[in-house]
């Protein structure tokens, strides 16, 4: 494999190193074909974000450039513990794939080799590859419709080397108990090398599904480039409980995001959490297209040490009627960095709006930093619109109140820190997930194991 | 069980207590009586190991110990209670979490066993009820959104659930009708015993109707001016604090 200059990157990933293997892909999918071209020519065009351009002023991409990302992954017989992809007590359609493969063994639930899963009332899911005539429509309706190539140029990216992708499709009035739980892993390796993920979620007219996602990484030394986008499409009436899970490891590269288009009295209720690593970037966008409909988006984010993370939320309010409830709380320690733009934007016709935007930070030591930036664009004049963004340090008072009632610094700081963040981990509707993330989050805030008993 | 002996302290570079010297015995309750600015709540802050409250001269022996060597928290497990004036809100961390938490350090610390989740809750539970507390305020974040009154309540509930040996009450009448008064008195009154003291921080003397002191001292300008039985409580009560400071100008 050729080794290709950092200024060279962009071309890079596409040079002849991948040539044949981009031709692979063209032949694999050929009726997303065009769509590829498309992308990988918007993403030939647009200049490399660097820190002169706005979306990207708080988080340089050295660490990619640095890397020889241009490398896709071949090995996917790593032993990958079952702690890592399972949730204790969730009884899940589990997808895993492993380095951007797909695992077989590691799957519960979902038969992948056929194309219908069921009868044409059930839901799918199904690979791109494996899709229907019918599903290959509902896709090529769909794929780039909500992510689209304007969005992040690591959007154009993603749709651009598309080599696979998954759809749940859940027609019309079908309740789906079961959450679709798609674990991406990364595992070790000795150069580094990318992961392309793509998800796309169509849900039709008053259904209801959960979708879990969830990244992690198997050992701390990693040295991955996973770059995940995912869509979904919540139709009319239709209810979407939406997680992301970004638990990867410290060496890892996340660019990715998640884009949504909601319907007529949709709702949506998303949480993300967020551990921070070498470089983290998760752009959240979601689209009220018809009127009255509901998102709720949380999230927790979580660096330390020298881990960088970066979350841009975006909110269009299209239609009137709709309501979005965003809270976002990030605890910040060591030298790590966050950032959390939140930009809310209510067009002229989306009257009746009612949209708040909260997001508090938690710095524990006074060389974390946070950037954070609410931004409000509002062309209706009914709307009740609230921002707000605080940034704090673990109250001395709070810490003196519970030393003075016999409970050690160290301790009362878990507590403090913990209680930051629970009011929006406990509304998490899944126990599943909140247990799956009790020892995480124990882990990072506890270095003493006897406090985790608070993390409940 | 407490001997404090020409006790100085400041607060940013001000020296507030200006060489205080006060015995309290086992059982024994003290009140402590002042005009505003005279120091009172410094001397709980300084006896609890508030930072920013420096000593900066005198001692303090704590049942044969050094109580000043001590941190917050070991005063605290060693039986030492401040009910505060003004008690810390800590939004996101419930009240029975942190009950149970300073319960489980203080036993502990004693070679006490933990109690269990559900004993403790229910314990928990008792006590808030006997103080007229509605139970939903166990779930609630620490003091989130109590109202003055019931702020005081859950200062008297931690200390029920935490039996100090020593505990000093800075205030704990402010901000109470007398009904709650009465209640929280009665709550004081029943954890009264040979072995417990009090030092009672106020500036009425309404609370020692309820809660008969042994000792009334009367501390104005960082010291104890004057010091005597109950009924100097009255006289203050009375006359109100000038008549002492023209006493001792």
């Amino acid at each position: 494999m050729s080794v290709i200059e950092p200024s060279e990157f962009m071309p890079g990933v596409f040079s002849q190193a991948n040539a044949a293997r981009l031709a692979r892909q063209a032949s694999a999918l050929p009726w997303l074909a065009e769509q590829r071209k498309a992308a990988l020519d918007k993403w030939l065009d647009t200049p490399w974000p660097t820190r002169k351009t706005e979306d990207w002023k708080y988080t340089s991409l050295d660490a990619l450039v640095q890397g020889d990302y241009s490398r896709f992954s071949d090995a996917t017989d790593a032993a990958i513990p079952a702690s890592l992809y399972t949730i204790d007590g969730l009884s899940a359609n589990r997808l895993v794939f492993v380095n951007g493969h797909l695992a077989t063994e590691l799957c519960a639930g979902v038969d992948l080799t056929s194309s219908s899963a069921g009868d044409t009332n059930d839901a799918a899911i199904v690979r791109f590859s494996n899709a229907t005539a019918e599903q290959r429509e509902l896709i090529q309706q769909h794929l780039g419709s909500s992510a689209s190539l304007e969005s992040n140029p690591f959007t154009a990216l993603n749709a651009g080397w598309l080599e696979d992708g998954v759809l749940f499709h859940v027609p019309k009035q079908i309740n789906v108990h079961k959450p679709l739980h798609v674990v991406n892993v990364t595992t070790a390796a000795a150069q580094p090398f990318s992961v392309r993920q793509r998800l796309l979620v169509v849900l039709e007219s008053g259904s209801a599904a959960t979708v879990i996602e969830h990244f992690v990484s198997t050992e701390e030394q990693q040295c991955s480039f996973v770059n995940g986008v995912t869509e979904l499409q919540v139709g009319a009436g239709a209810q979407l409980n939406h997680y992301r899970l970004h638990l990867e490891e410290e060496h890892t590269i996340h660019i990715g995001g998640v884009y949504v288009q909601l319907q007529r009295d949709a709702r949506l209720e998303s949480f993300l959490l967020g551990l921070g690593s070498l470089l983290k970037r998760i752009d959240l966008r979601v689209q009220h297209q018809g009127p009255g409909s509901h998102c709720q988006l949380n999230g927790v984010y979580l660096p330390k040490g020298r881990q960088h993370i970066d979350i841009h939320s975006t909110i269009e309010h299209e239609a009137p009627n709709g309501t979005t409830d965003e809270i976002f709380r990030g605890i910040i320690d060591d030298h790590a960095i966050a950032v959390f733009n939140g930009r809310i934007h209510i067009h002229p016709h989306a009257q009746k709006t009612v949209a708040e935007l909260s997001n508090k930070n938690l710095l524990l030591t006074n060389t974390a930093e946070i950037n954070t930036k609410p931004e409000l664009e509002i062309y209706a004049d009914d709307v009740r619109c609230a921002h707000g963004a605080t940034v704090s340090q673990i109250e001395e008072q709070a810490l003196y109140y519970m030393e003075s009632r016999g409970i050690d610094r160290q301790e009362a700081e878990v507590m403090l820190s913990f209680g930051f963040i629970n009011e929006v981990l406990n509304q998490r509707r899944l126990e599943p997930v909140r247990g799956l993330l009790r020892p995480v989050l124990a882990t990072w805030f506890g270095r003493d194991s006897a406090l985790t008993r608070h993390i409940e | 069980m407490l001997s404090i002996k020409e006790l100085r302290a400041s607060v940013e570079d001000k020296e507030i207590l200006q060489g205080i010297t006060l015995n309290v015995k086992p059982g024994e309750i003290h009140a402590i009586m002042g005009p505003n600015g005279s120091g009172k709540s410094t001397l709980g802050y300084a006896l609890s190991g508030r930072p920013g409250y420096e000593v900066t001269a005198g001692s303090v022996t704590y049942d044969g110990k050094d109580l000043l060597a001590m941190e917050p928290e070991i005063r605290a497990r060693e039986g030492l209670f401040l009910a505060f004036q003004y008690p810390v809100e800590i939004p996101g961390v419930s009240n029975m979490e942190f009950l149970k938490a300073s319960v489980d350090a203080i036993r502990e610390h004693r070679g006490l066993e933990a109690l269990d989740t559900v004993a403790f809750m229910k314990l928990a539970r008792e006590k808030s009820a006997s103080l007229g507390m509605d139970t939903a305020f166990l779930k609630r974040g620490v003091n989130e959104g109590f109202s003055g009154g019931e702020k005081k309540r859950n200062e008297i509930l931690q200390m029920m659930l935490l039996e100090p040996k020593l505990a000093v009450l800075d205030e704990t009448d402010s901000g109470l009708d007398i009904d709650a008064l009465q209640v929280v008195a009665a709550g004081i009154n029943a954890l009264r015993s040979e072995q417990r003291s009090f030092i009672v921080v106020t500036h009425y003397q309404r609370l020692l109707n309820f809660i008969v002191p042994d000792y009334v001292h009367v501390l104005a300008g960082g010291r104890i001016v004057k010091s005597g039985g109950k009924e100097l409580a009255l006289e203050l009560d009375d006359k109100g604090y000038g008549w002492i400071e023209k006493e001792v100008a």
